[in-house]
């Protein structure tokens, strides 16, 4: 299967923290397709045992996160209009004025604002906090607004996937489906050692799948599959960029929750060169991910995170690049190949 | 002619200040099968003649503006990002993070930038940026988008057509294009009736960029009356409940100093005798709308103003309700059948 193809219908598809069984069933069917085993744990992590040519002395665990940042609903007012709160890390300025969807039920939604005509220059210039804000289904009462939707109901963003040109793309959750993707299409063909791929839940409240599932796989090493912030944008230069779209997987040596694993690291780069692929790593210490969960799991676990650089995380509107997919997968293979060389 | 559906190829068509001529194309088709005659003038005003005057009787024109805001692009920067100014009153408090489309010659998508909040300072959510501040990533390299995209090119903001709960519906341009639609529907529903006046249609340009199309369309028409078709503000809970009509209560019959009290009043007696739901919009001056301009065209024009309540004015989700609109077109209709005796 086209990993494009993949990556849109699994971007696409809703799926913020807790409640991830849309994107779960779509990699279920999956698997069932490619015939790998896999089992579902009590928190909803998808663990899957991939068969290899060779069984190694270590453990392997690849991993990526099948949850989204999005929205809970937390009240409705006497209006009908629905109160929020974020679920994961949302920067309160990519919300308003925008389309929201109560995936459960179906229900589109929208986060307005009074006109600007009506707005202070004070209020013109600041913006609004998530608290502030409601979510209008178009309701007039409370009691009608419940005919459609509960509170707790998950809301994710209502965005499109765009083609921008022959190179890049843009969607909601490409963080972390393309690592969902990835891993996917890393189990079309036969791999070197067996290996346990596992599609974790609630990355984004706390890395709380991985921290299950790390303790269930119980590996010897752990790369993680991931998305990183690159801010190769306008108006930003040297090393704030972090990273670049377009300069391959992003391979750090440590963020905010994790220093990496050295030999990994080196050897990480080391393949890159070796199959001719472009390798960076990350030119400020920011974010984490699950390894940060990983790499404490039981007694350590050797951890690596081999993530793609995507501009706008957590935003309605992430965007990669097509070329670092490629090298990002190449270089996955080509690691599941030697990491059991290191010592 | 089912209005949800006019609503629709209405609001997706685009038609940004000074750039009218896909709207404006839609919006004289839509009218033909109803008028004598349509044309396009070089500001791309839309103006048609429903029916000429009878000797002895009087021109009456409605008025509702065709263009919506938006941005405009004002440079191309080194890395291929652009940067745009505002085509209208802008809220620049949601603009991170938003899918654009640019009406460039072959449409290109783009995102507007915005910095992950794994990077950004505390405060720096709080903080709104500037217009000239953003910029639009295209995913094209300078050359390329230098290639594709000129200077002047216009922006707008893409959202998706909703239909919410209680006969409401979100979009973009539903200011004014719910004035167009509500005037399309009058004008339908007027055909075969014999009509006591000469009436003329003008969906004008320029409307948000300062009243200019109506100004110099306004003077080419030359008409006695005129009812100008716009839409007002709808109350939401941050905004003040004196300074705004209520959504679903009706078409707001403007009253204001500059407004014709004779057709004030008119309107509402037609209201209370037809049962058109209807409430006061009362203004101190001038009415911020192409009422302004009329009023004052050539030697002078009495002029009505008409509105449809809507939330969340000049934000790519504003929200109407379509009985506001088929209230309007009610009220437009009995108005002109009765012309003779009212005025």
């Amino acid at each position: 299967m086209d990993i494009f193809e993949l990556i849109k219908m699994l971007s696409q598809a809703d799926g913020i923290s807790g409640d991830e069984g849309n994107v779960r069933k779509i990699i279920i069917g999956r698997l069932n397709e490619l015939n790998i085993s896999y089992k579902t744990d009590p928190l909803g992590n998808v663990i899957a045992d991939c068969k290899g040519k060779k069984t190694p002395d270590k453990k392997l665990m690849v991993c990526a996160h099948m949850d989204e940042v999005g929205l809970i609903a937390t009240n409705v007012t006497s209006d009908g209009l629905i109160k929020c709160s974020e679920v994961g890390g949302i920067d309160n300025r990519v919300l308003l004025g925008r389309a929201v969807r109560f995936y459960k039920s179906g229900v589109c939604g929208v986060i307005g604002t009074k006109a600007v005509h009506q707005q202070s220059n004070e209020e013109r210039g600041k913006s609004v906090k998530t608290q502030n804000m409601f979510i209008d289904i178009g309701s007039s009462s409370k009691e009608n607004t419940l005919k459609k939707i509960s509170l707790g109901d998950s809301i994710a963003f209502l965005s499109e996937y765009i083609e921008l040109s022959e190179d890049f793309i843009a969607s909601k959750a490409l963080d972390d489906r393309v690592g969902c993707a990835l891993m996917l299409k890393l189990m079309e063909n036969e791999i070197m050692y067996d290996t346990t791929f596992v599609f974790t839940v609630q990355e984004e409240v706390g890395t709380r799948g991985a921290k299950a599932a790390a303790y269930s796989v119980n590996p010897d090493m752990a790369i993680v599959v991931e998305t990183t912030t690159a801010a190769d944008i306008s108006g930003v230069s040297g090393e704030k960029q972090v990273c670049s779209l377009g300069d391959g997987p992003v391979v750090s040596f440590m963020d905010r929750a994790t220093i990496y694993d050295k030999e990994l690291y080196t050897l990480a780069f080391g393949l890159a060169e070796k199959i001719g692929i472009p390798c960076q790593t990350k030119s400020m210490i920011a974010g984490g991910n699950d390894s940060s969960a990983i790499h404490v799991s039981r007694g350590g676990v050797r951890t690596l995170a081999v993530s793609l650089p995507c501009r706008y995380l957590h935003s309605p509107s992430c965007v990669i690049k097509k070329d670092d997919v490629k090298s990002t997968y190449l270089l996955l293979k080509e690691l599941i190949s030697k990491v059991h060389s290191v010592n | 002619m089912d209005l949800t559906n006019i609503l629709k190829e209405l609001c997706d068509a685009s038609g940004v200040s000074g750039a009218e001529c896909e709207a404006s194309a839609v919006a004289a088709k839509m009218l033909k099968p109803y008028v004598e005659e349509v044309q396009i003038d070089s500001f791309n005003n839309v103006i048609a003649t429903v029916k000429k005057a009878d000797k002895g009787q009087m021109t009456l024109l409605l008025d509702a503006h065709i263009d919506q805001i938006g941005l405009i692009v004002t440079a191309i920067d080194d890395k291929g990002f652009l940067k745009v100014g505002s085509c209208g009153g802008v809220d620049r408090r949601l603009m991170l993070g938003q899918q654009v489309t640019i009406l460039s010659k072959e449409r290109q998508r783009g995102i507007v930038c915005t910095i992950p909040p794994h990077l950004s300072k505390e405060g720096d959510s709080d903080k709104v940026p500037e217009i000239d501040d953003i910029a639009i990533d295209v995913g094209l390299s300078a050359d390329k988008a230098k290639e594709k995209i000129a200077l002047g090119d216009r922006v707008i903001i893409d959202s998706l057509f909703l239909t919410l709960m209680e006969n409401k519906i979100s979009a973009k341009a539903l200011d004014d294009r719910a004035g167009v639609a509500s005037i399309i529907k009058a004008v339908s529903m007027l055909k075969d009736k014999r009509l006591p006046c000469g009436v003329s249609v003008l969906f004008s340009a320029e409307e948000e960029t300062g009243e200019r199309g109506a100004q110099v369309a306004g003077y080419n028409i030359n008409p006695d009356i005129a009812v100008a078709v716009d839409v007002s503000f709808a109350h939401t809970p941050d905004a003040d409940e004196n300074k705004c009509g209520k959504l679903s209560k009706g078409v707001m019959i403007g009253i204001s100093p500059t407004l014709d009290k004779k057709i004030s009043d008119s309107f509402i007696k037609i209201s209370e005798r037809e049962n058109i739901p209807y409430q006061l919009e009362v203004m101190s001056g001038s009415t911020g709308t192409n009422a302004d301009v009329i009023g004052t065209s050539r030697g002078g024009v009495r002029t009505g103003l008409l509105s449809i309540p809507l939330r969340y004015m000049h934000t790519p989700i504003e929200v109407i309700d379509l009985g506001d609109v088929q209230a309007v077109s009610d009220l437009i209709v009995k108005f002109i059948l009765s012309l003779e005796e009212e005025i």
